[in-house]
C-alpha cells in the first residue's frame, strides 16, 4: 500500500496539539429500565488512537452511536472539540441542539459500521462522493479527485465504477472506510469493523486502519476483539464493564499487566 | 335474443376505441397522480411531527375507507358548489388518482420500510441532509421494490374506470351504453368492452409479473 504517495491527501487536522477532542460529562443512557451507561465520564485528546474494550453489552457501541448522534443520551452531556454535541448554548443556558447545530457539530466524526453500509445503489465512486459533494460543497471534480487518492489508500483504485454487491466484504469495508475518510473528520468511529468479514479478508482491512492509524492525525475511536491490532495502534486502551471505564491505559499495561480482575478475567477469555 | 352480428360490431368499434383511448388517458393520468400524490403521503406520514402525520393519516383512511363513486359523484356534483369545478376528464383522473394514491402510499410505506436501517444510519454519519437522504438512498432501494405492486394497482385502476362512466366520461363503458340505448343492442357492444379490457389487462398483469422477477432478486 503506497501510503506515502497518499498521505498528503488524506491529512486531516494538521493542528494536532493532544488537546481535548471528546468530552463525556456524567453521560447516562437507558434502554428501558436498562441503565446501559451510568454516570460515564471519559475524554479523549486529540490525535490519539482509543481502543475500547469489554464484555458484550457493556455499551461499546452504545458510545458510538450517541457520538454519531445515532442516539441521545438520557442525561449528561458530550463534547466534541469544546462544542457541545446534543445541546447548544443560547443565552447562557444550555438547551437541547437544534438539527442544524448538531449537524455541524456532526460534521467532525465520520463512522465505519459492522456491516459496512454502503449504499447498494451507487458505484463506488458515487458512495464516496456523495457526502462531499451535498454536505462539503465540492465540485464534482473535486470530489472524485479526493475520492480516488483515498481509493488508492485502501487499494482499491480500479474498483471505483463498481457497484458494492460486485466487491467482497473486505473490499466494500474499505470502500467504507474511504467514504467517511472523504469527510475529513476529525474523529473516526470504528465499530468492530472486521467482525462481519471472513477471517481471510480481516487482515487487509486491519492493515488499511494500522496505515491511517500511522500516516494521519485523525482521532481514532475503536471497538474492536482483534486484541493484536488493539496493542499495534493504540495509544490508549479503555476496559468497559456495566457502563463504565473500570481501567485504562497503554496497551502494553491493560494487556500486560492490569490492574483490575474483571479486565484479566476478560483478557484471559477473548485472547 | 338477437343473433351476434359482426357487422354491427364493425359499425360500432370506431367509437368503442374512442372510449378506449379516453380510459387509457384516465389510466395512465390517474396513476400518474397516485403514485406522485401516494409518495407526498408515505413521506409525510414518516414526519416527526403529529402536527403534519395525524392530518394526512386521517385523510388517507377517510379517503382509502370510502367508496370511490361516492368520491366521484363529489368532486363532480358537489365541489362546484363551492365553485370548483372541473371537466369529466380531469375530475375523474384526480378522483382515481386521490383514492388509489392511499393505497400506493401504503405500498411506498412498505417499500421504505424494507430499506434497512443501517442505510439511514450511514446517511446520518454522513451528515447528508434528510432531503438527501431521501432522494439519493431510501427512495431509489425502495422503488425496485415498490414496482411490482405498484403496477397491479394501475391496471385495477384500468378495471376501475368504468365508473367514471357515471360523471359523464366517455370512457368505453359510456360509449357501449349510449350505443345500447340507441341501438336497444347491448350484447355486441357490452361485449366488446368486456374483451378489450381483457386483452389489454391480462398481458399486462403477465408483463409485470416479468418485471417483478427482474426487479426483486
Ligand atoms: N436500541 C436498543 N434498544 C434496547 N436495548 C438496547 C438497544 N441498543 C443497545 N441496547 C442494550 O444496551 C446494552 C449495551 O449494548 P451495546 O450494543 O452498547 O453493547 P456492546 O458493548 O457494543 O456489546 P457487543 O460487544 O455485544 O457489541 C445491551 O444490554 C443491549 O441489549
Ligand atoms: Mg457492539
Amino acid at each position: 500500500m503506497s501510503a506515502d504517495s497518499s498521505l498528503s491527501k488524506v491529512t486531516v487536522n494538521p493542528a494536532v496539539d493532544g488537546s481535548e477532542l471528546i468530552r463525556f460529562d456524567k453521560v447516562t443512557k437507558r434502554f428501558g429500565a436498562n441503565t446501559v451507561l451510568d454516570a460515564l465520564d471519559f475524554t479523549v485528546s486529540s490525535g490519539k488512537h482509543v481502543t475500547l474494550i469489554g464484555p458484550s453489552g457493556s455499551g461499546k457501541t452504545t458510545i458510538l452511536r450517541l457520538l454519531m448522534t445515532l442516539a441521545r443520551p438520557d442525561e449528561g452531556t458530550i463534547r466534541v472539540g469544546g462544542e457541545y454535541l446534543t445541546h447548544e448554548e443560547r443565552g447562557g443556558r444550555l438547551v437541547p441542539a437544534g438539527e442544524k447545530h448538531v449537524r455541524e457539530v456532526r460534521k467532525n466524526i465520520g463512522m465505519v459500521f459492522q456491516q459496512f453500509n454502503l449504499f447498494p445503489n451507487m458505484k463506488v465512486m458515487r458512495n464516496i462522493t456523495e457526502a462531499p459533494v451535498h454536505v462539503l460543497g465540492l465540485s464534482a471534480d473535486e470530489a472524485e479527485e479526493r475520492a480516488r487518492g483515498l481509493l488508492e489508500l485502501v487499494g482499491l483504485t480500479e474498483h471505483a465504477d463498481k457497484f458494492p454487491t460486485q466487491l467482497s466484504g473486505g473490499q466494500q469495508q474499505r470502500v467504507a472506510i474511504a467514504r467517511a475518510l472523504a469527510m475529513r473528520p476529525q474523529v473516526l468511529l470504528l465499530d468492530e469493523v472486521t467482525s462481519a468479514l471472513d477471517p481471510e479478508l480481516v487482515a487487509g482491512v486491519l492493515d488499511v486502519l494500522r496505515d491511517i492509524a500511522r500516516t494521519t492525525d485523525i482521532t481514532m475511536l475503536c471497538v474492536t476483539h482483534e486484541m493484536n491490532f488493539a496493542r499495534d495502534i493504540s495509544d490508549d486502551v479503555l476496559m468497559f464493564d456495566a457502563g463504565r471505564v473500570i481501567e485504562s491505559g497503554p496497551p502494553e499495561k491493560i494487556f500486560n499487566d492490569p490492574d483490575q480482575e474483571r479486565t484479566r478475567q476478560f483478557l484471559s477469555a477473548v485472547l | 335474443m338477437n343473433d351476434w352480428s359482426w357487422d354491427y360490431v364493425g359499425d360500432i368499434m370506431p367509437k368503442l376505441l374512442d372510449g378506449l383511448w379516453v380510459t387509457v388517458q384516465a389510466t395512465l393520468l390517474g396513476s400518474v397522480a397516485a403514485f406522485a400524490l401516494g409518495l407526498v403521503w408515505a413521506i409525510a406520514l414518516r414526519s416527526p411531527s403529529r402536527w403534519v402525520t395525524w392530518p394526512v393519516g386521517a385523510l388517507v383512511e377517510f379517503v382509502r375507507n370510502t367508496p370511490l363513486l361516492v368520491q366521484l359523484f363529489f368532486l363532480f356534483f358537489v365541489l362546484p358548489g363551492w365553485g370548483l369545478s372541473f371537466g369529466p376528464l380531469t375530475t375523474g383522473v384526480i378522483g382515481l388518482g386521490l383514492h388509489y394514491s392511499t393505497y400506493t402510499a401504503e405500498v411506498y410505506r412498505a417499500g421504505i420500510d424494507a430499506v434497512p436501517r443501517g442505510q439511514w444510519e450511514a446517511a446520518t454519519a454522513l451528515s447528508l441532509p434528510r432531503g438527501r437522504t431521501w432522494v439519493a438512498v431510501i427512495l431509489p432501494q425502495a422503488f425496485r421494490r415498490v414496482v411490482p405492486a405498484l403496477g397491479n394497482y394501475v391496471i385495477a385502476m384500468f378495471k376501475d374506470t368504468p365508473m367514471l362512466s357515471a360523471i359523464t366520461v366517455g370512457d368505453m363503458l359510456f360509449q357501449a351504453n349510449s350505443i345500447g340505448a340507441t341501438t336497444f343492442d347491448y350484447m355486441e357492444p357490452i361485449t366488446v368492452v368486456g374483451v378489450l379490457f381483457i386483452v389489454i389487462s391480462y398481458p399486462t398483469s403477465v408483463l409485470l409479473r416479468v418485471l417483478e422477477r427482474r426487479l426483486v432478486r
